[in-house]
């Protein structure tokens, strides 16, 4: 027996939800008693591989020819290692999610989506996000093999040091999609991955105010995000919509500013650690939501808030 | 062009959720259920390639008499027909495994799902159709365009977006980036008496395996209050960021 977690790179590195998976899968090992053996695709280098180790992977298998976003031959591949798992870990990202299910339904085990707890005994019961992070539904495994998906920044980094052995792959596989290219903003972080993000709304007035938005993010290094009518208006890019029907946000620190605070938009957010309202209505609803809240005028207080930011990160 | 859209009928957005029978079922008491938002997408981006191909578009749910309100009005929408399996769904597996024995049994060129429901947000519906059917498969989908036989779409990656090219018949998860907010229809008059002659078919299911279930739900830990910081001292406001949540 054993826990197999997907390890998934980006241009040859991994990212903190990578680790974060292995993390929680290298918990469950330790659970049932067993060891963690991570599968990698796409090319990636053995400094970068050796990296899983750490958090507590005893081998990872290296498959360089597939591509992830090929969920046919993903699936097929990571199948083929999964013969002596009882259960096997992805994290939440596009991609993850797409392979998954897909890998269940070959094994036919249950694939578990939005996972923010372990399980405390070997019969797999976890605790899962539901109806928009409005509720937490605790869910049982009823296969013999099962999958689960993490959600992001529910689980957080656990260093564990243990040997890791690469073992390479040569499997190959022709899928049916082909790949023309990809676009990333770079040298911006992410929504999904920013541990601080800075999102705005309605309140900012139109979209030539966003300066000192982005400057509380650079001050910050945290990525911008919008209300939903300001995404609709096309103030901001729908990229940076947050809320129920846009991305998730699980930071640790989520500060809105000229956002009211509807449902649907607190529904995508409150799973942030410590949340920031700035609002000139105090009846605003996303004070009730908050944990700190300034009832004022934004134009006033983002720019103090800037100078506060930089003199305590000097 | 024949193109199959799968919807989930579910509570509206301002929906406040709660759970009956022991905390062990939701309770759809008082809540308005519209078409899921992320199907909504699809099914948008679905008339406009009807219109434009002059295919037929066929909706389809898993559930029972109480989502055909939702399947009339993607009728109004300007679906041909729409077919409802009679079943309560209880995990991903049992919904994907009925809706994909369907598009065996019928020739689909594009399968249009959303990217998750807003009630369950299990996410793995598309995928799992796209394996039980042996069809390529998009997820999160911001952009679709058909030449031919031959689909160039757009995904969301984290940061970015990748562009793909398939040849159909595919399986696809769609978001917002399919079409525009503004794009979605509101049903016409017209539409609407319409959608009460259009055929909507039951079917009984085939199986009732699933692999998964529900034990229980709970609501989140409600938050304590807000800590209110004058807007006359803003630093203070940082201080505690730094040194009581100690989030910076």
């Amino acid at each position: 027996m054993s826990v197999l977690v997907y390890t998934e790179s980006w241009g040859g590195n991994f990212r903190k939800s990578t680790f974060e998976a292995v993390s929680y899968a290298s918990e469950t090992a330790k659970l049932l008693g067993t060891n963690l053996v991570a599968v990698s695709l796409e090319e990636v280098s053995d400094d970068e591989l050796l990296k899983l180790g750490s958090y507590g992977a005893s081998k990872v298998i290296s498959v360089p020819l597939i591509n992830k976003g090929d969920s046919q031959s993903a699936s097929k591949v990571i199948s083929k290692f999964s013969s002596d798992a009882a259960v096997i870990i992805f994290s939440g990202t596009h991609t993850a999610r797409m392979i998954a299910p897909r890998l269940s339904v070959k094994l036919s085990s249950a694939c578990i989506g939005n996972v923010i707890s372990l399980s405390e005994s070997s019969d797999i019961v976890v605790k899962r996000k539901s109806f928009s992070n409005k509720a937490i539904e605790e869910v049982q495994s009823n296969t013999e093999k099962t999958i689960l998906c993490i959600a992001p920044n529910s689980f957080g980094l656990l260093e564990n040091n243990v040997d890791c052995v690469i073992e390479n792959s040569d499997f190959s596989e022709t899928g049916s999609l082909s790949f023309d290219g990809q676009e990333t903003s770079i040298g911006k972080v992410s929504i999904s991955e920013a541990a601080v993000v800075v999102s705005a709304g309605r309140g900012l007035k139109g979209p030539e105010n966003w300066g000192m938005i982005e400057e509380l993010a650079d001050v910050l290094g945290a990525a911008t995000a919008c209300s939903k009518p300001v995404s609709d208006i096309g103030w901001r890019p729908h990229s940076e919509h947050v809320g129920q029907t846009g991305k998730p946000v699980t930071a640790d620190l989520y500060i809105a500013i000229g956002i009211s605070g509807a449902i649907q938009h607190l529904a995508g957010v409150n799973s942030s650690k410590v949340m920031v309202a700035i609002n000139t209505d105090p009846e605003a609803p996303f004070f009730k939501a908050a944990d700190y809240g300034i009832i004022g005028d934004a134009f006033e207080v983002v720019p103090k808030l800037i100078e506060a930011f930089k003199k305590l990160k000097h | 062009m024949n193109i199959l859209v799968c919807i989930s009928s579910v509570p509206d957005t301002t929906s406040k959720i709660n759970f009956t029978d022991n905390n062990t079922k939701f309770d759809s008491h008082g809540i308005q259920f519209v078409i899921n938002p992320y199907d909504e997408f699809g099914l948008t981006r679905a008339m406009i390639l009807k219109e434009s191909t002059d295919g037929k578009v066929t909706v389809i749910t898993v559930g029972d008499t109480t989502v055909e309100p939702v399947m009339r009005k993607a009728l109004a929408i300007g679906a041909n027909d729409a077919v409802r399996i009679n079943m309560v769904p209880v995990d991903s597996y049992s919904v994907a495994l009925e809706i994909s024995n369907y598009i065996k049994q019928n020739n689909f060129d594009i399968i249009i799902a959303g990217r998750e429901s807003i009630d369950y947000n299990g996410g793995a519906v598309p995928a799992m159709i796209a394996e039980m059917t042996d069809l390529p498969f998009v997820n999160a989908c911001i952009g679709l365009e058909i030449d031919g036989d031959n689909a160039k779409l757009v995904r969301e990656i984290d940061g970015g977006k990748e562009m793909i090219s398939c040849s159909l018949p595919m399986v696809l998860g769609g978001q917002k980036g399919l079409v525009l907010e503004s794009d979605l229809r509101i049903p016409n008059m017209r539409g609407i008496m319409q959608s009460r002659t259009k055929p909507l078919s039951v079917l009984e299911p085939t199986s009732s395996n699933t692999y998964s279930s529900t034990v229980s739900f709970a609501k989140p830990e409600e938050k304590g209050s807000c800590k209110l910081v004058d807007a006359s001292n803003v630093p203070e406001l940082v201080n505690l960021l730094h040194n009581e949540a100690k989030v910076i």
